[in-house]
């Protein structure tokens, strides 16, 4: 333990670099997969029996991929990668495995919060002769955020924790301290990667926690419902 | 004026929901559309804002064809509520009012200003009210927000699908009430669902009552009940259809408009001459502000007592009142008059129950004869 302390102290710069380097690979990550997945999970919850087809697909691909284990998903990413004569090693593998990771917490949460909107609002909405982009946008949305906020915490969290293996492929970050401690046995480097992992994940399940009250609409607040 | 032409409702699995349907409701007449539960009553009225398509026929608003309107435009012309309210629990009491100015592009100063004298009409006020969100509201009130959401636009043609459904039955009453008040003042045409057939003779100017697809009998509450065209209107309509017709009558119809008066501190000896030689049994307590305190029987007034200290308690019916609400106070007070006195409790005339008897038969014979 005091070891891991001495890296910290006498290299702070290697463990903010590698810090930096993991948050801009989550950061990549879930971006990407906000922008495919609340559209795509705005998308599934249209109205239908085809659309109705194309969730359950869409969900069930997306269930599949969360649980093939980690490790095993970097492997399949990078073996698609390299038939396709493309770089198989280092961030563009990474982002793409975690972006299929990161991808079904948002999908779902979307689905399921849009698909949750009380009917009775939906057709209260519709009957005042709202078109169905303003019934989207002004009803459906604000309504679901809360619940899409909560997936794309669950998100981001889940994503800087398997980041860590992103190293294994040589795509850096902290895992970086956890694959050489493993390899020179040692102790000290692992708990500084490990530690260091967890501190941020927890650092943004609560910073998160704050935006999703923040951007909870003020009716929908449990201090104003009682 | 709406007016629904021969209208079907078939869905794609064959069931066929309303069936060959035709009726017109003028203007600034309220249309009860009742019937048990899976009688076509709710697709009949979503059908007129488009809500649920058309299968067959054609429905006309004021002449025009809605099947050739676009359907937002049209159902921005409509005011609508339900049962379920669905107020928009993320805005504001106010912004869920302006909904629909909102949509139509009304200015910000006339939605703030039309948001105001809509909550003032629902007795809610404004101040107190429009900054709130319907999650801090009682169920009462989320209920007359929904109708003065209905209102915003002032749209001419309003349908609510039992819209006083999910609250008490107190509650319900009062808003009923004071609906119709509303009701009286701005004289929309609305088509109104409920399958609760004292609600449709209290609300109807017109019943429209369907049964499995088909519209059964159109006319008044009246028509309904005394002149029923089949057995299932007559089984529907019920036994006690005299009871029902007491809610068709309000005091103020019935009621004589002078009443024998005493003062409360008269000599009991005096009044009791005064009644005798009048040949009244009954006679009403009122103080100087010409206010209700109580009534006295012939038989009570004796020895040297005064009129306030034999009078029983103050037993009145609201001028206002339904027929049945009167009957229920006489009932409840052993008393067969009862004063009938405005909101300030003053006194207006009598309600006798020979009256209300009479009232009755000649309703029945009014139904009959149509």
């Amino acid at each position: 333990m005091r070891d891991a302390w001495q890296i910290l102290v006498r290299r702070p710069e290697v463990v903010l670099d590698r810090t930096l380097e993991h948050l801009q690979m989550v950061g990549i990550a879930c971006g990407i997969a906000i922008v495919i997945g609340v559209p795509l999970g705005i998308f599934i919850s249209g109205k239908g029996k085809r659309r109705q087809a194309i969730a359950d697909t869409v969900l069930y691909v997306a269930e599949i991929a969360m649980t093939v284990p980690s490790i095993a998903l970097f492997g399949f990413v990078m073996a698609i990668l390299s038939s396709l004569n493309l770089p198989s090693l280092g961030l563009p593998p990474a982002i793409i495995a975690l972006v299929i990771y990161a991808q079904l917490p948002i999908l779902r949460n979307t689905y399921t919060a849009i698909r949750g909107v009380d009917p009775a609002i939906i057709e209260s909405g519709r009957g005042m002769g709202m078109s169905e982009s303003q019934l989207l946008f002004k009803v459906k949305l604000p309504l679901a955020i809360p619940v899409i906020m909560a997936g794309l915490r669950t998100s981001v969290v889940a994503t800087i924790a398997i980041a860590a293996i992103a190293a294994l492929i040589g795509a850096g970050g902290l895992g970086w301290f956890i694959r050489w401690g493993l390899r020179q046995y040692r102790m000290d480097l692992i708990i500084v990667g490990s530690v260091s992992v967890a501190i941020i994940g927890i650092l943004f399940d609560v910073l998160m926690h704050r935006v999703e009250r923040w951007v909870t609409p003020k009716g929908l607040k449990r201090s104003v419902r009682q | 004026m709406i007016r629904l032409d021969k209208v079907s409702k078939v869905y794609p699995d064959g069931t066929r929901a309303v069936i060959d349907v035709s009726f017109e409701v003028p203007d600034g007449e309220l249309c009860v559309l009742l019937g048990p539960s899976g009688c076509g009553k709710t697709t009949s009225m979503k059908m007129i804002n488009r809500l649920i398509p058309i299968t067959e026929g054609e429905i006309y608003i004021d002449g025009k064809n809605t099947g050739e309107m676009d359907e937002n435009e049209l159902r921005r012309n409509i005011g609508y509520a339900i049962q379920d309210i669905g107020l928009f629990p993320h805005m504001t009491v106010g912004q869920n009012i302006e909904t629909v100015p909102v949509l139509k592009g009304w200015s910000k100063v006339e939605r703030a200003k039309r948001a105001e004298e809509l909550l003032e009409l629902m007795g809610m006020p404004p101040g107190e009210f429009k900054n709130k969100y319907p999650s801090e509201l009682s169920g009462g009130q989320r209920q007359r927000v929904g109708v003065a959401r209905c209102l915003g636009a002032d749209p001419s043609l309003l349908l609510m699908d039992e819209p006083f459904g999910a609250i008490d039955p107190i509650t319900r009453v009062r808003l009923q009430g004071e609906f119709l008040k509303i009701q009286e003042v701005l004289k929309k045409t609305i088509i109104f669902v409920t399958h609760d057939i004292y609600e449709a003779i209290k609300m109807g100017d017109k019943i429209a009552l369907m049964n499995e697809g088909r519209l059964v009998q159109y006319g008044t509450p009246a028509e309904l009940l005394y002149r029923p065209e089949n057995e299932f209107v007559e089984s529907f309509v019920g036994a006690d259809r005299a009871l029902k017709g007491l809610q068709l009558l309000r005091v103020k119809e019935i009621m004589t408009d002078t009443a024998p008066t005493a003062k409360p501190d008269e000599k009991a000896e005096a009044v009791r001459a005064r009644m005798e030689q009048e040949g009244i049994d009954w006679l009403a307590v009122v103080d100087i502000g010409g206010r209700f305190v109580g009534g006295v029987n012939r038989l009570d007034l004796s020895g040297g007592r005064t009129v306030k200290e034999v009078m029983s308690p103050p037993a009145a019916a609201p001028v206002d009142a339904v027929l049945n609400e009167a009957i229920s106070l006489m009932l409840g007070s052993g008393l067969n008059t009862l004063a009938v006195v405005d909101r300030d409790r003053k006194l207006l005339g009598v309600l006798t129950f020979d009256a209300i008897r009479e009232a009755l038969a000649k309703l029945g014979q009014r139904g009959e004869d149509q």
